[in-house]
């Protein structure tokens, strides 16, 4: 399959500890099985949990390309956080991007003592839209919360994404790399998760 | 789950650097592979040691990268093929061994990965390894790409076998921790045997007489780089720029020159051979341009090589201009980026290049700054070092004579900074905190009246603090030692080490007790659980009173992570609203504005605090803390 634009840049950004690299890895195994040629590169601040973390995923037919996005080119945003989003638009949005994102916040430490303040989630979105040219939305860290464990909300966004039709990410497709990167282990579970991301996911309209 | 082991040639897999390289080695038939982790390098010897059963191998996670490297070139001595890998810091620690083992020559292929860090992303510094590898007169390989690191890797056994050296090579954190298509090929059906030569012993000696040799070998290996399809040139017959390049830096370089559109103007010549310098293929291509661009992360290695080779050919290359970091147009600190390298050829060029409307920067800029809060690391929810620091900065208050951590490399790091309560205040190398220690116990004599501590975690101890320790008790130094044991080496992964009783194969073996190892040096050792706040205090305070000798306090408690995986919550959390007295509470919400679990949170609405179900671990520590006995902690 061709790409409407090669290379298509993903950015997949939030918090350490929220599955970004293992989502990453999982969709960039997707698109290698569909024969596409992927770079993923991690940037992250350290190893702990709790600091700003994201991924670049590179698709092309073309050729391997590095694995760092260059300033403005990021074709889509996908947020496990809402701030983060902002965060990224900075460096490597343009006005085509666009944004999926989870609208579940995690508080930074200085939110969490007081010193600086989280905005209200609605204030954020209004900003990303006017970045952006599309935005969907949904609340990923609540279905998974809801089938017991926080740690599924990386699945449900892969869910989403495969409903949005931007890449070649189907349900068999997932399966496979799924199963390949975690084994049969939790297999169900992460499938519901990836199930129900695809039909949570809606279009956020202004206002 | 590893793909590593995917037999099936010709089919192409996403392969993070480190796996790749790890492919390469089994590609080679490598046997025996050692490592301490270490990050960006970790994941080499942690995915081949999840396939070493199967594929017939041995895989250790070594106390320390110097015997690490040990490991791996006995098995070379014995007619195999060994891998050490390690991070650039690692490679300090194991040079010692390195620069003897180069005079001696090894036998069967042996193979040192270094994964440098430029930028310090998960480091303490940014080191730029490669000087050992004309330090050492060691054949130096750099990967600029996925498939390459694996191709290379496989190549590095040969090599090494061919010259009887050591090979290194140098990967960088995006090549080591970034995933790319990787084609797999043939693995071996065959291993070999181990075999010593007792014919005649293995010794640098005479030295002079083996240096010599040495450089022979070196001699070798440049004849081999000449005609490596590792060095590589892509661009017009005779450009206007040349750009000579290595690792990373090349596909940076590609990515720019293609969104510049400068491909017929600016050639890129890339060395995947980097020592001892590929002349022939060099003299090629420094014909090509007068003005030549060193794109290389993080010192000017080959920047230097390249010019000293210049001066020693310019009657035959005649004069150049070199742009580098030499002259300030690359920088000469952290990591290179395909922006850096569209700013300096736009400059060079003069050519026109808007990634995007400059009312876009602004505008994004603007909605960041006023409604995305920074967010700086933390420990983790229900980590233990947290409570371990608290207890600290609570035993040094009673004590009031201004005692100091001296700090060391693992997750409590961040005891330097607002988790730990800013209480760690030195931090170097592995084991440092307790080698400092052992001088800043001796200053009594000198007037210093300040209680000392060290802190280091379990990993850290076995791998660099037990020689301080045996220094500490024998010299008759003064000083606190504490070791925050989680039984984890979790900064980089969870590796296993020798407190946790098991191997990296998986194996089940007796730990090595810690308190009883310190207590056979016959130093004074205690052991407390860090989440029983009051007895810690409590101890700490104790210890701190005796001033003479060295004593062991041993914090054991489970890494937050690892005890989540295994059992889940400890108890369930929750905050009684009616109970908490929000800003009216004495200590001024001491929860969330002193003690900053992420698992708390604050309500500005409500003005109380509160627990984020998706974040709590349920350690329980924050019910000890709470004036108000608001935080309630329940069974699971």
């Amino acid at each position: 399959m061709l790409l409407e634009k090669d290379p298509w840049n993903l950015v997949i950004t939030g918090v350490g500890g929220q599955g970004n690299v293992l989502a990453s890895q999982i969709l960039g195994q997707i698109l290698v099985d569909k024969g596409y040629l992927v770079t993923i590169g991690e940037t992250y601040g350290a190893s702990q949990r709790g600091g700003s973390v994201m991924s670049h995923l590179r698709v092309s037919t073309r050729d391997q390309f590095s694995p760092i996005i260059p300033e403005g080119q990021a074709d889509l945003v996908i947020g496990l956080e809402p701030i983060e989003v902002l965060r990224v638009m900075t460096q490597y949005g343009n006005p085509g991007t666009m944004a999926l994102i989870n609208l579940r916040p995690v508080h930074p430490i200085e939110v969490i003592a007081g010193e600086s303040r989280y905005p209200e989630v609605e204030e954020v979105l209004l900003k990303i839209k006017r970045l952006s040219s599309r935005i969907w939305i949904l609340n990923a860290t609540e279905i998974a919360l809801d089938m017991g464990d926080p740690i599924f909300s990386n699945m449900v966004m892969l869910g989403a994404l495969s409903a949005l039709s931007l890449l070649p990410v189907d349900q068999e497709g997932f399966c496979s790399a799924a199963q390949k990167l975690m084994g049969s282990h939790r297999m169900q579970d992460n499938l519901l998760a990836f199930q129900k991301g695809k039909m949570a996911i809606k279009e956020y309209k202004n206002g | 789950m590893s793909l590593i082991k995917t037999d099936a040639p010709g089919r192409r897999l996403l392969l993070m650097g480190n796996e790749a390289m790890a492919r390469g080695a089994l590609e080679a038939g490598v046997e025996v592979c050692a490592a301490y982790p270490g990050n960006p390098s970790s994941e080499i010897i942690g995915c081949l040691s999840q396939v070493a059963e199967e594929m017939g191998i041995y895989v250790e996670w070594s106390v320390n990268e110097k015997v690490a490297l040990e490991v791996a070139a006995a098995a070379s001595l014995a007619g195999l093929r060994g891998l050490a890998a390690m991070k650039q810091n690692g490679l300090n620690v194991a040079s010692d061994f390195l620069l003897n083992l180069n005079l001696t020559g090894t036998k069967g292929g042996l193979v040192v990965v270094v994964c440098d860090d430029p930028s310090a992303l998960s480091s303490s510094n940014e080191e730029d390894s490669r000087a050992f590898a004309r330090l050492a007169d060691l054949p130096l390989l750099e990967p600029s790409g996925f498939q390459e690191a694996k191709e290379m890797t496989k190549w590095a056994f040969e090599l090494s076998e061919e010259l009887g050296l050591p090979c290194l090579i140098r990967s960088v954190t995006r090549v080591s921790h970034a995933r790319g298509n990787v084609e797999l090929g043939e693995l071996p059906t065959q291993r070999r045997r181990a075999h010593f030569d007792t014919s005649k012993p293995i010794l640098p000696v005479p030295v002079v007489w083996a240096h010599r040799l040495l450089h022979q070998k070196l001699a070798k290996c440049r004849d081999r780089f000449h005609g490596s399809g590792f060095n590589q040139y892509r661009g017009p017959q005779r450009p206007e720029l040349l750009i000579l390049t290595s690792g990373a830096g090349f596909m940076y370089s590609l990515e720019a020159v293609s969104n510049l559109g400068l491909g017929d103007r600016v050639g890129i010549a890339k060395l995947g051979t980097t020592w001892p310098l590929p002349e022939t293929f060099l003299k090629e291509q420094l014909a090509r341009s007068q003005k030549v661009l060193f794109v290389e992360e993080v010192d000017p290695f080959m920047e230097s090589n390249v010019k000293g080779f210049a001066a020693q050919n310019q009657t035959q290359l005649g004069p150049k201009i070199f742009l580098g970091k030499s002259s300030g147009t690359i920088p000469d600190i952290g990591e290179l980026t395909p922006d850096h390298l569209i700013k300096v050829l736009r400059e060079l060029f003069d050519v026109r290049y808007q990634p995007r409307p400059q009312a876009y920067i602004q505008e994004a800029m603007e909605a960041a700054s006023h409604l995305a809060p920074p967010r700086t690391l933390g420990f983790c929810a229900g980590c233990p070092h947290r409570a371990t620091y608290w207890a600290v900065k609570k035993a040094l208050a009673l004590d009031g004579r201004e005692g100091f951590v001296l700090g060391d490399i693992g997750c409590y790091s961040l005891g330097m900074g607002p988790a730990g309560f800013f209480q760690m205040k030195t931090l170097h190398a592995m084991g440092s905190g307790a080698g400092l220690a052992n001088g800043f116990g001796q200053l009594g004599r000198f007037g210093l009246d300040q209680p000392v501590l060290a802190v280091c975690g379990d990993s850290t101890f076995y791998h660099a603090a037990i020689p301080a320790l045996v220094n500490a008790k024998y010299n008759g130094s003064s000083f606190l030692m504490l070791i925050l044991d989680n039984r984890a080496t979790a900064m980089t992964g969870f590796q296993p080490h020798p407190g946790t009783g098991r191997t990296a194969m998986g194996e089940t073996v007796d730990p090595i007790d810690i308190e009883g190892l310190c207590r056979a040096l016959g130093v004074q050792v205690k052991s407390v659980d860090p989440f029983d706040l009051d007895s810690t205090v409590e101890v700490l305070t104790d210890f701190l009173r005796q001033e003479k000798g060295v004593r062991v306090l041993v914090l054991k408690q489970e890494c937050a992570l690892v005890r989540g995986k295994r059992q889940g919550r400890l108890f369930k959390i929750r905050v009684d609203q009616d109970r908490c007295l929000g800003l009216q509470c004495g200590c001024n919400r001491l929860c969330t504005r002193v003690f900053r679990c992420p698992g708390l949170v604050w309500d500005s609405t409500s003005g109380k605090a509160t627990v984020d179900d998706a974040i709590c671990t349920g350690c329980g520590v924050c019910a000890t803390i709470c004036p108000a006995s608001a935080i309630l902690k329940e069974a699971v």
